[in-house]
């Protein structure tokens, strides 16, 4: 860094660096800590049940638990591939 | 019945032997029986901190497994008669201890003692969770530092997960947070976290703030609790953890800048 740079810049003091990135990690260190533990369990099965009609990725899914005041909501999120990339289903 | 207290942290090298060490010689300073407790089997050190290391015959592992009894194991220290060390074993490993066996042990000191003090082994292995298992309130101690602050909250989820109150759906574990190491100058140049930026964080009840001191090493060095030497700043801050432990008003000292005086300026202080 030049000499110039250091007069022309305010660097943010480390403190508040480290206070930003606790806050992140926390936060979602906390919302792992609270899902339920058989949530891998019922995401496994579930890219199970759905691979045997779509050829998606073992990463194309995921679950995450959310909860706010009064509800508790389970989010599926499935990234289907391209229709070129798709398994036909087999005609029996 | 005792009121059991663990001190804990996660991380290691926060100061939480130093805080056992001071805050249960306080609480007997203050008339009450205590007992404190070496959990750190295999890497024992309460001994050395608290000054009796040569004094010990049996230690924890001993009464669990029946081998000595609580009154041989434990060691009347010399400066309070009413403070009592159980130190852990330095040979065996941490697998002897069982929820059982530290359950019984705790159950027969509770008839003895007013409060029982827990120092904690650092990480989150059997002797840190054994540690905080039967505890009713729990001091977190907590360096502002990033990595400490982390495994804190870290702490704080297993203390509300794993614990027997948790298990038992008692009432939960009362939490407080003791901030050591801690430099005004440092927070002041924006170097270090601040005790609101932690306090932001963790949003724990603040037990007390012990500033980076001297008094620390020196007074491990000699084998005494640095809250015995009541001319140090961490001394005193330790009296005060104390009195507001046990409920009393005191106003948090060391967390600002001192304003120094002219004659201090010229010759430092």
């Amino acid at each position: 860094m030049g000499l110039l740079d250091y007069f022309r810049s305010t660097r943010q003091p480390t403190a508040s660096i480290a206070k930003e990135r606790l806050q992140i990690l926390v936060a979602h260190e906390r919302s792992e800590r609270n899902k339920p533990d058989y949530l891998p369990m019922l995401q496994k099965e579930l890219l199970e049940v759905i691979r045997k009609y779509v050829n998606v990725d073992q990463d194309a899914i995921s679950v995450t638990m959310e909860q706010d005041d009064n509800r508790e909501i389970l989010e599926l999120n499935i990234i289907l591939p391209d229709d070129s990339q798709r398994k036909k289903p087999k005609r029996s | 019945m005792a009121r059991i207290i663990v001190v804990t942290s996660g991380k290691g090298g926060v100061g939480k032997t130093t805080t056992s060490a001071a805050i249960s010689m306080g609480l007997a300073l203050k008339g009450h029986r205590t007992a404190v407790i070496d959990f750190d089997v295999g890497l024992r050190n309460l001994d050395l901190i608290m000054g009796c290391e040569r004094r010990v015959v049996y230690d924890f592992v001993n009464v669990i497994n029946g081998e000595a009894t609580l009154n041989q194991a434990l060691i009347k220290d010399k400066r309070c008669d009413k403070l009592f060390i159980l130190p852990a074993s330095q040979t065996r490993d941490k697998e002897s201890l069982t929820v059982e066996g530290v359950g019984k042990v705790l159950e027969d000191l509770s008839k003895d003692f007013d409060y029982i003090v827990c120092d904690s082994p650092a990480g989150i292995e059997r002797g840190a969770t054994l540690a905080m298992y039967y505890a009713d309130d729990a001091i977190v101690v907590t360096n502002p530092e990033v990595s400490s602050v982390r495994d804190s909250d870290r702490m704080l989820g297993i203390l509300a997960s794993k614990s027997r109150r948790a298990e038992q759906g008692e009432e939960p574990i009362k939490e407080y947070l003791l901030l050591t190491r801690y430099s005004p100058q440092r927070v002041k140049l924006g170097e270090m976290l601040s005790v609101e930026d932690v306090q932001d964080i963790l949003s724990l009840h603040l037990l007390g703030v012990i500033p980076e001191s001297k008094a620390v090493l020196t007074a491990s060095n000699s084998g005494v609790p640095v809250i015995l030497d009541d001319k140090s700043d961490a001394g005193q801050a330790f009296s005060d953890v104390v009195r507001r432990y046990l409920g009393e008003h005191v106003t948090h000292r060391f967390i600002d800048l001192e304003k120094k005086g002219l004659f201090n300026r010229l010759f430092g202080g």
